[in-house]
């Protein structure tokens, strides 16, 4: 039977064909907040702007990567037997900010180039008896 | 004159004893009293650098050390901040003197760590970024360390064995400290046929984490006087600067930095603030260091701090290294000491180890390892969610 996929974490990210993460935008100043701020403006030049949902580009550059070799501590769970994983740092355009995300599953860390674009996609985290944690991922386009 | 007189300094040597954090506090202490030829019981201010991995009495170090050292009344304060708490809590000590609230006060940090990564709080923890990051990413801190270094490739053509002669460097500097936990030479070959850890950065790379402690005892310039002590190392400026929005760096332990959509980052990113404050403050300048102590956490972030200090221009750093300039002997020693290089990183007591450091460049005491005639000195560091750490010593 298969397992049932599930958030790693609630109102992080959309799922479905065009996952997206959501964020918050301040209604004066533009600004975009990830994880989303909800009731207050971290931007000092509009302390008391209000904030709104949004959900922020899927496409990005890669600003820098790199690959773990050892198995972090808790509370990553790791596979036995550990799986080096990559983490990329992504520009994002209209949001003008960076974010990271772990590289998606199959992508080959060796092909990546501060630069190239990417595109935030679902990936397992981890799992359990009888659910598959999701979590969003980068994966060049 | 906002000068503040180091009377002593005192450290118990870096390692991994695996006894109580307190322990190593209180050697420390008793070693910077007795440097100041001062008693305990005459220390008007105690201020103490916390440590999360102790338990409670980490949270309350100050207090901490002062039951240790035998009550004697005096006021207390216990700083955190990551690991910049040596210095803040080293500031909170200064503001007391300057104030005219004491003449002399105590500062004491001591940590005692586990092997491996450096771990968030332990729970379930939803609501903490610091546990989220390794829940959701397992971005541990050298994946920001591995981060940084491909950037600086990327930008700057450095190369892997640019970060590795980082790493010979102050290995070789602290070879006769005989408060370094690591005192062996080695190779750039050494470093890099290490196994990776978080690429392009290898396990010789990424500084340790230790056991340790450190301690400063400091007095207005006044009692220092008073006293007799000659041309003591001085407190010239501390720099405890906090990020100006945006931030557009990516910072341990967020997941995103700061947006530059609805305002523009300032002209000075957070790293060269900390400096910045710090030269601002002592009326000096980049050109004015004769030493300086900078928070290796990786090779590749040593060579990030020159151009945050002002040593050079960015893109510049790995010219400076490779020339010699930053080596003993060189126009601007850094990591006289052999830097967390050679010490690992016992976090509350770090930026107060530089301070250490550079008391005894200045009064010409740091033996086999003395950068000649050093008058001014600066440390640098940075702790996590945004604490900056920079303290300029004269004499």
């Amino acid at each position: 039977m298969a397992k049932t996929r599930v958030p790693a974490i609630d109102g992080w990210f959309t799922t479905g064909d065009e996952p997206a993460l959501v964020g918050s935008r301040g209604t004066e100043t533009g600004s975009y907040f990830f994880p989303k701020s909800v009731a207050f403006s971290r931007n000092p030049t509009a302390p008391a702007e209000k904030l709104e949902e949004v959900a922020l580009g899927r496409r990005g550059r890669i600003w820098s990567f790199t690959t773990n070799y050892y198995p972090p501590p808790e509370p990553y769970v790791a596979p036995d037997p550990f799986v080096p994983y990559t983490i990329v740092a992504v520009e994002l355009p209209e949001e003008q900010m960076v974010v990271l995300g772990q590289l998606a599953e199959g992508a080959d860390p060796a092909a990546l180039k501060v630069g190239a674009e990417v595109e935030l996609v679902l990936g397992t985290l981890y799992e359990d008896d009888e659910h598959e944690y999701e979590v969003w991922k980068w994966r060049p386009v | 004159m906002t000068d503040v007189a180091i009377l002593g300094v005192g450290m118990h040597p870096w390692g991994k004893w695996g006894r109580n954090f307190v322990d190593y506090g209180v050697a420390a202490a008793q070693a910077a009293l007795a440097d100041a030829g001062m008693e305990w019981r005459d220390i008007q201010f105690v201020s103490g650098a916390d440590t999360i991995r102790n338990g409670y009495p980490g949270y309350v170090s100050g207090a901490t050390f002062a039951q240790a050292l035998g009550w004697q009344g005096a006021p207390v304060a216990s700083s955190y901040a990551a690991c910049a708490s040596g210095a803040t809590a080293l500031n909170a000590a200064r503001a007391q003197i300057l104030a005219g609230l004491c003449d002399v006060a105590l500062v004491v940090g001591a940590d005692t760590t586990p092997k491996g990564f450096l771990a968030p709080t332990a729970g379930e923890r939803r609501d903490d970024p610091d546990w989220l990051r390794f829940r959701l990413l397992g971005a541990t801190n050298p994946a920001y360390f591995g981060l940084y270094a491909r950037r600086r490739m990327e930008l700057y053509g450095a190369t892997p064995g640019d970060f590795a002669r980082v790493k010979v460097k102050n290995a070789r500097h602290g070879l006769t400290n005989p408060n370094a936990r690591y005192r062996k030479e080695v190779t750039e070959d050494d470093v890099l046929g290490s196994p990776v850890v978080a690429d392009p950065l290898h396990l010789l790379e990424i500084c340790a984490t230790s056991d340790g402690g450190a301690a400063v005892v400091i007095a207005s310039t006044d009692f220092a006087k008073s006293r007799g002590t000659k041309a003591p190392a001085r407190i010239a400026a501390i720099s405890t600067v906090t990020p100006t929005y945006p931030n557009t760096v990516i910072e341990m332990p967020n997941f995103a930095t700061d947006s530059s959509a609805g305002v523009k980052p300032p002209e000075t990113t957070f790293r060269d603030s900390i400096a910045a404050k710090a030269y601002d403050e002592a009326g000096l300048g980049p050109d004015d260091l004769d030493v300086a102590e900078v928070y290796d956490l990786s090779t590749a972030l040593e060579l990030d701090w020159y151009e945050n200090i002002g040593l050079c221009k960015a893109g510049e750093a790995e010219k400076l290294l490779n020339d010699g300039d930053t080596t003993l002997g060189g126009r601007i020693p850094v990591n006289t000491s052999g830097g967390l290089a050679c010490f690992g990183e016992a976090v509350p007591a770090q930026a107060l180890a530089q301070v250490c450091e550079l008391t005894w460049q200045l009064r010409g005491e740091a033996g086999e390892r003395q950068a000649e005639g050093a008058k001014v000195g600066l440390t640098i560091n940075q702790g996590l969610f945004g604490h900056g750490s920079s303290v300029i010593v004269i004499r």
